[in-house]
């Protein structure tokens, strides 16, 4: 991704495209979208990737996370007629660069979320799923048992305050 | 900035992340993030558990001509998809939701105003702006009324708001949010109910007037 971002490089988002666009097709078609419109929203979303890479900030993200949120994007926009309201979009300061550090446990947070996932039983793995697929209210969320989120999310703290300074230069 | 103390409920964030909040809440929650570290973080790492949940589903073959058409398009003409930017005391969604232009008030007495940036049978959501010493004006609200501070602050039974606060007041929630001394009260309000202003308009015109 790093390269696709950094370097525009055709040949790694093509190896991404044969990652993700089947894993996308069958995110999508869960939710019972057709096999013909799932494939145009993989492929709005793919180039959505391709063009907004500069937004990717893998001091905050894996790749998957990145992508699920554009994928809900464009299928909320579908659905409703008005766009998804969206916070402002923090920009990265060019000066720093990525930390490799932070980089790396934002993976492995991740890679420990994967593995909490499929310890799960089936049920409560099921109710995960629909969560995620925007098939839950905020009130059906509430009574559920969820994912350990807490290390994860005080790691994309740290990545957050990471760009604080220019948050400050917006106040 | 003083540091904000009322946060977005996690339940309320998880269903922003994952896209099953009204738009009306949808609004106030993009505005909170814009302007809090902490939700934000709560929201990407729902957005992390998205991407396992998306990476793990299950795959299904693509057509041949699906990469082939996409590659091809690398290099095609887009209209880059718009970036509103904080505003004043307004941030960036809330500019969005007002489409770059400034509000336009609508007076409903007592220096009370307000603007409504969308309405609809699902709920709506507006900016009000509150004189100091006045009090929100007296409404009943059923259903959940999510409220954002952004300039200045109000108190009500449960405490005090200032800017970058919510409040999250259900039905069961009787209170009488009074704005403080300082500059006027800016809130941005979203609710899922029509909201009920019964002693200025007699119900039958609420539609007309959409208050
Ligand atoms: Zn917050």
């Amino acid at each position: 991704m790093l390269a696709v971002r950094d370097q525009r490089d055709r040949a790694a988002f093509a190896a991404l495209f044969d990652h993700f666009a089947p894993r996308l097709k069958g995110f999508v078609m869960r939710s019972g979208t057709s096999p013909a419109q799932a494939e145009e929203i993989v492929q709005e979303v793919m180039l959505t990737i391709w063009r907004k890479a500069g937004q990717f900030d893998p001091a905050r993200a894996q790749v998957s996370a990145w992508i699920y949120q554009i994928t809900r994007n464009r299928q909320i926009d579908m659905i409703r007629k008005d766009r998804r309201p969206r916070p402002e979009e923090l920009d990265q300061d060019p000066e720093t660069g990525p930390d490799p550090g932070q980089m790396l446990a934002v993976e492995q947070e991740a890679g420990q979320l994967k593995q909490a996932l499929t310890r799960l039983k089936p049920n409560q793995r099921e109710m995960i799923e629909k969560a995620y697929l925007g098939e839950l209210t905020h009130q059906e969320i509430s009574s559920q048992t969820g994912l350990p989120l807490g290390t994860i999310k005080s790691r994309i703290r740290l990545g957050l305050d990471r760009l604080r300074h220019e948050l400050k230069e917006l106040r | 900035m003083t540091a904000i103390t009322h946060h977005i409920p996690d339940a309320l964030l998880a269903a922003y992340a994952t896209g099953n909040l009204p738009q009306a809440y949808s609004l106030v929650v993009a505005a909170h993030v814009s302007l809090c570290l902490d939700c934000r973080a709560t929201v990407e790492a729902h957005q992390a558990a998205g991407g396992v949940v998306l990476d793990s589903v299950g795959a299904e073959p693509v057509s041949d001509r699906l990469k082939s058409g996409v590659l091809d398009l690398l290099d095609a003409p887009f209209v880059p998809e718009p970036r509103f930017q904080r505003s004043g005391v307004f941030p960036g969604p809330v500019v969005e939701a007002l489409k770059g232009k400034p509000p336009r008030w609508k007076s409903l007495g007592l220096g009370v105003r307000q603007s409504i940036l969308a309405a609809d049978r699902d709920g709506s959501v507006r900016l009000l702006s509150i004189p100091p010493g006045q009090a929100v004006p007296d409404h009943s609200h059923n259903g959940l009324e999510l409220t954002l501070v952004l300039e200045g602050s109000f108190r009500d039974e449960t405490g005090r708001f200032a800017v970058g606060d919510v409040e999250v007041a259900d039905q069961s929630l009787e209170h009488t949010p009074i704005a403080e001394p300082g500059p006027a009260c800016i809130c941005l309000a979203a609710t899922d109910a029509p909201l009920r202003f019964n002693a200025l308009i007699p119900r039958l015109l609420q539609p007309l007037f959409r208050i």
